[in-house]
C-alpha cells in the first residue's frame, strides 16, 4: 500500500505549560477529503502551522508522501505540492487576479531568479492563470486589482492560487469562512469538484459541508484527536458531543437534520 | 492621447529638459544638477527596497560610502580609469551587503531598520578610524577618474556621464522589477506569508534584491567621490540614510523615477532654506509631513495624474505600484 499523502506521527507542541498539540497522528489518504473539526481553541491553527512549518513541533514527524518533512521550510513544502488557503483571506492586493494566480503558476518553475524579460506578458504565466479564473468563474475578474474584489471573490482567488501550484495536496483552513449564502453554495459546488481530484484536509465549522464532503473526519479538543472515523461515527460519539455542547449549535442541528 | 504615450512624452521632455542644464551656461546650475543626478540614483536603490521588496532599510548609505572610500582610496594610489575603479566600488559594496544582507534580513520590521542602522554606524566607525585616509577629516582625491581615457574634470563631461548611467540604471532597474524576479519581490511587499505559502524562499529572493541595490548605491558612492573629489565619514553617516529615505517617501516609492524627483525637491530646499537658517529641517519637516497627510500618491504620482499619464492596469499587469510606506 503506497503512504498516505500527509502523515502526521506524534505531533507535540507546548505553549509553556500549555499543551497546544498533544500526541497528534493524522494522516490523509491519497484522493481522500479528511476533515478537521473542533471548537475554538482546539489547537486546529497551531496544528497546521506545523503541517505547514510555520511552526516547529517540539517532537514527532510530519510525512508528506511518505517523505519526512518535518525540517523542511514552507517554500520547500509547498514545492512538493503541499497547498494552502488561510483562515483569514491571503492573496497579494496590488496584483491583479491574474497577476496573483500568474505568480502561483512561476512559483512552480525551478527557480525565478530571470531579471530580464517581462513576466506581465509571458504566456507560459498568464494562460495556465486565465484557465484557472475561468474554472472558478472569475474570469470577468481577470484585471481587477486584487485589493478591490469582494471577500467571497478573494476566497475563490486563494483556491485558484493554490491550484496554480500542482498541488498534490489542499489544505483548507475554513474556505466557507465569512461567506455568504449563494457564495456558499458556490464553494461548495467548487469544493465538490475538488474532491477525488486532490487530496484534502478540510478545516471548517460548517458541519453541513464537513459531513456532506468528508470521507473521514477527526475531532480536535484541547490539542488531542478525541475521535476519528466517517460521520456516522463521529455523529455518535459521546465524547464528541459532550465537547460541542453549548459550544457549537450548528452541529447539534446538522445531527438533527442528519 | 493614449496615457503610454503622455508617459513617453513626459519621459522624453524630462530628459530633455535634463539635457539641458548645462546650456544654461552656469557651472553652479551643472554642478547642482549632477548633484540631484547621483543622489536620485542612491535614492532609486533604497526604492528598490522600499517600494518593491517592502523593506525600509535605514542603512543604504553605509554602501554608498563603501563605494565612495573604494573610489577615493584607488583613486589616491594612481588607480584612476573609472572603468577599472567604479565597477571596483560596486564590487565592495555588493560585499558589504552579502554579510549585512544575510544577517539583517533574518529580521523583520522595526528590527530591519534598526539592524541595517547598527551596521551602517559600524561601517562609519570603521571609516573614521582610518588614519591614513583622514580619518574623521576625511580626504581629497586630487582629481575626477578618467573615463577610458577621457577626462572627467569638465563639470558639463561629468555632468552627462553621470546622466547616461542615471537613465542606464533606471532602465535597467526598470527591466528588473517588471521580471518574475520583480513579481517575486513585489509579492514579497503584499504579501511574504503567501509568498512562502505558494512555494518562493522569501530570504533568497529578498537577499538578491538587497545586493542589486547595494551595487546601484555603491556606484552613487563612487559618482559622489568623483563629484566632489573628496571622500569622509559624512557621506556613511545615518542622516544620509534618513535623507535617502526621506527623498523616496517625497518623490513616491515603488516608481524608481520618483525617488530622483523626490531628491531634486529635497536638495533645492536644502539649497534654497539652508541660505536663510541653518535649522532649515524645521521647515522641511512639515513639508514631508504634508506629503504623506495629503499627496497619496507623492510627487511623481501627482505629476503623472497632472499629466493624465497616471497608471490604469494593462490586462494581466499588477497594479500600480505602492509604496510600502503607505
Amino acid at each position: 500500500m503506497s503512504p498516505p499523502m500527509l502523515a502526521t506521527e506524534r505531533l507535540h507542541k507546548s505553549f509553556g505549560a500549555l499543551k497546544v498539540t498533544d500526541d497528534v497522528s493524522l494522516s490523509v489518504e491519497a484522493g481522500e477529503v479528511h476533515a478537521l473539526i473542533g471548537p475554538n481553541g482546539a489547537g486546529k491553527t497551531t496544528l497546521i502551522g506545523q503541517i505547514t512549518g510555520e511552526i516547529m513541533p517540539d517532537s514527532g514527524r510530519v510525512r508528506f508522501a511518505g517523505r519526512d518533512i518535518t525540517a523542511l521550510a514552507t517554500a520547500e513544502r509547498a514545492r512538493l505540492g503541499l497547498a494552502r488557503s488561510f483562515q483569514i483571506t491571503s492573496i497579494f492586493p496590488s496584483f491583479t487576479a491574474e497577476g496573483n494566480v500568474a505568480l502561483a503558476v512561476q512559483a512552480t518553475e525551478r527557480h525565478s531568479f530571470r531579471f530580464w524579460r517581462p513576466a506581465a506578458s509571458m504566456a507560459r504565466l498568464h494562460d495556465p492563470a486565465r484557465q484557472l479564473l475561468r474554472e472558478l468563474g472569475l474570469a470577468a475578474r481577470a484585471d481587477t486589482i486584487a485589493a478591490g474584489m469582494a471577500h467571497g471573490e478573494h476566497r475563490q482567488l486563494e483556491i485558484a492560487m493554490a491550484l496554480a501550484t500542482a498541488p498534490r495536496l489542499l489544505l483548507l483552513d475554513e474556505p466557507m469562512a465569512g461567506l455568504g449564502n449563494e457564495e456558499s453554495q458556490a464553494m461548495l459546488a467548487l469544493l465538490a469538484r475538488l474532491k477525488g481530484q486532490y487530496s484534502i484536509l478540510l478545516i471548517e465549522h460548517d458541519m453541513d459541508v464537513v459531513f456532506s464532503l468528508a470521507d473521514r473526519i477527526s475531532v480536535l479538543v484541547n490539542g488531542r484527536i478525541i475521535a476519528s472515523g466517517g460521520a456516522e461515527t463521529i455523529r455518535n460519539d459521546p465524547q464528541v458531543r459532550i465537547a460541542y455542547l453549548g459550544e457549537d449549535d450548528e452541529f447539534g442541528e446538522a445531527h438533527a437534520q442528519g | 492621447m493614449p496615457r503610454l504615450n503622455r508617459r513617453a512624452l513626459l519621459y522624453l521632455a524630462l530628459l530633455l529638459m535634463a539635457l539641458a542644464v548645462p546650456l544654461y551656461g552656469n557651472v553652479y546650475y551643472t554642478r547642482f544638477a549632477t548633484q540631484i543626478a547621483i543622489y536620485g540614483m542612491a535614492a532609486l536603490s533604497v526604492d528598490l527596497l522600499l517600494g518593491y521588496v517592502g523593506l525600509i532599510t535605514f542603512g543604504q548609505a553605509a554602501f554608498v560610502g563603501v563605494g565612495a572610500y573604494v573610489t577615493g582610496m584607488l583613486t589616491v594610489a594612481g588607480i584612476d580609469d573609472a572603468l577599472i575603479v567604479w565597477p571596483a566600488a560596486m564590487l565592495v559594496a555588493v560585499a558589504f551587503a552579502l554579510v549585512i544582507g544575510a544577517l539583517s534580513l533574518r529580521t523583520e520590521g522595526f528590527q530591519f531598520i534598526m539592524v541595517t542602522l547598527a551596521f551602517a554606524q559600524m561601517v562609519y566607525y570603521i571609516a573614521q578610524s582610518l588614519r591614513s585616509y583622514g580619518g574623521d577629516n576625511g580626504f581629497t582625491l586630487g582629481g575626477r577618474d578618467a573615463l577610458a581615457g577621457m577626462s572627467l574634470a569638465n563639470h558639463t563631461v561629468f555632468y552627462y556621464v553621470v546622466l547616461a548611467l542615471l537613465v542606464a540604471v533606471m532602465a535597467i532597474a526598470f527591466r528588473v522589477v517588471g521580471s518574475e524576479f520583480g513579481m517575486v519581490i513585489r509579492g514579497r511587499r503584499d504579501n511574504e506569508r503567501r509568498l512562502a505559502a505558494i512555494g518562493f524562499p522569501p530570504f533568497a529572493y529578498k537577499y538578491a534584491a538587497f545586493l542589486i541595490a547595494a551595487a546601484i548605491a555603491g556606484l552613487s558612492g563612487a559618482l559622489m567621490a568623483n563629484h566632489s573629489s573628496f571622500v569622509s565619514p559624512a557621506i556613511l553617516s545615518w542622516q544620509v540614510s534618513g535623507q535617502l529615505l526621506a527623498m523616496v517617501i517625497l518623490g513616491s516609492p515603488g516608481t524608481l523615477i520618483g525617488p530622483v524627483f523626490g531628491a531634486a525637491i529635497y536638495l533645492v530646499f536644502q539649497q534654497v532654506l539652508s541660505d536663510y537658517t541653518d535649522h532649515w529641517m524645521i521647515f522641511f519637516g512639515p513639508l514631508l509631513v504634508a506629503r504623506v497627510l495629503f499627496i497619496k500618491e507623492g510627487v511623481w504620482g501627482l505629476l503623472l495624474r497632472a499629466c493624465g499619464a497616471h497608471e490604469v492596469p494593462a490586462p494581466g499587469a499588477v497594479a500600480p505600484d505602492r509604496g510600502a510606506a503607505e
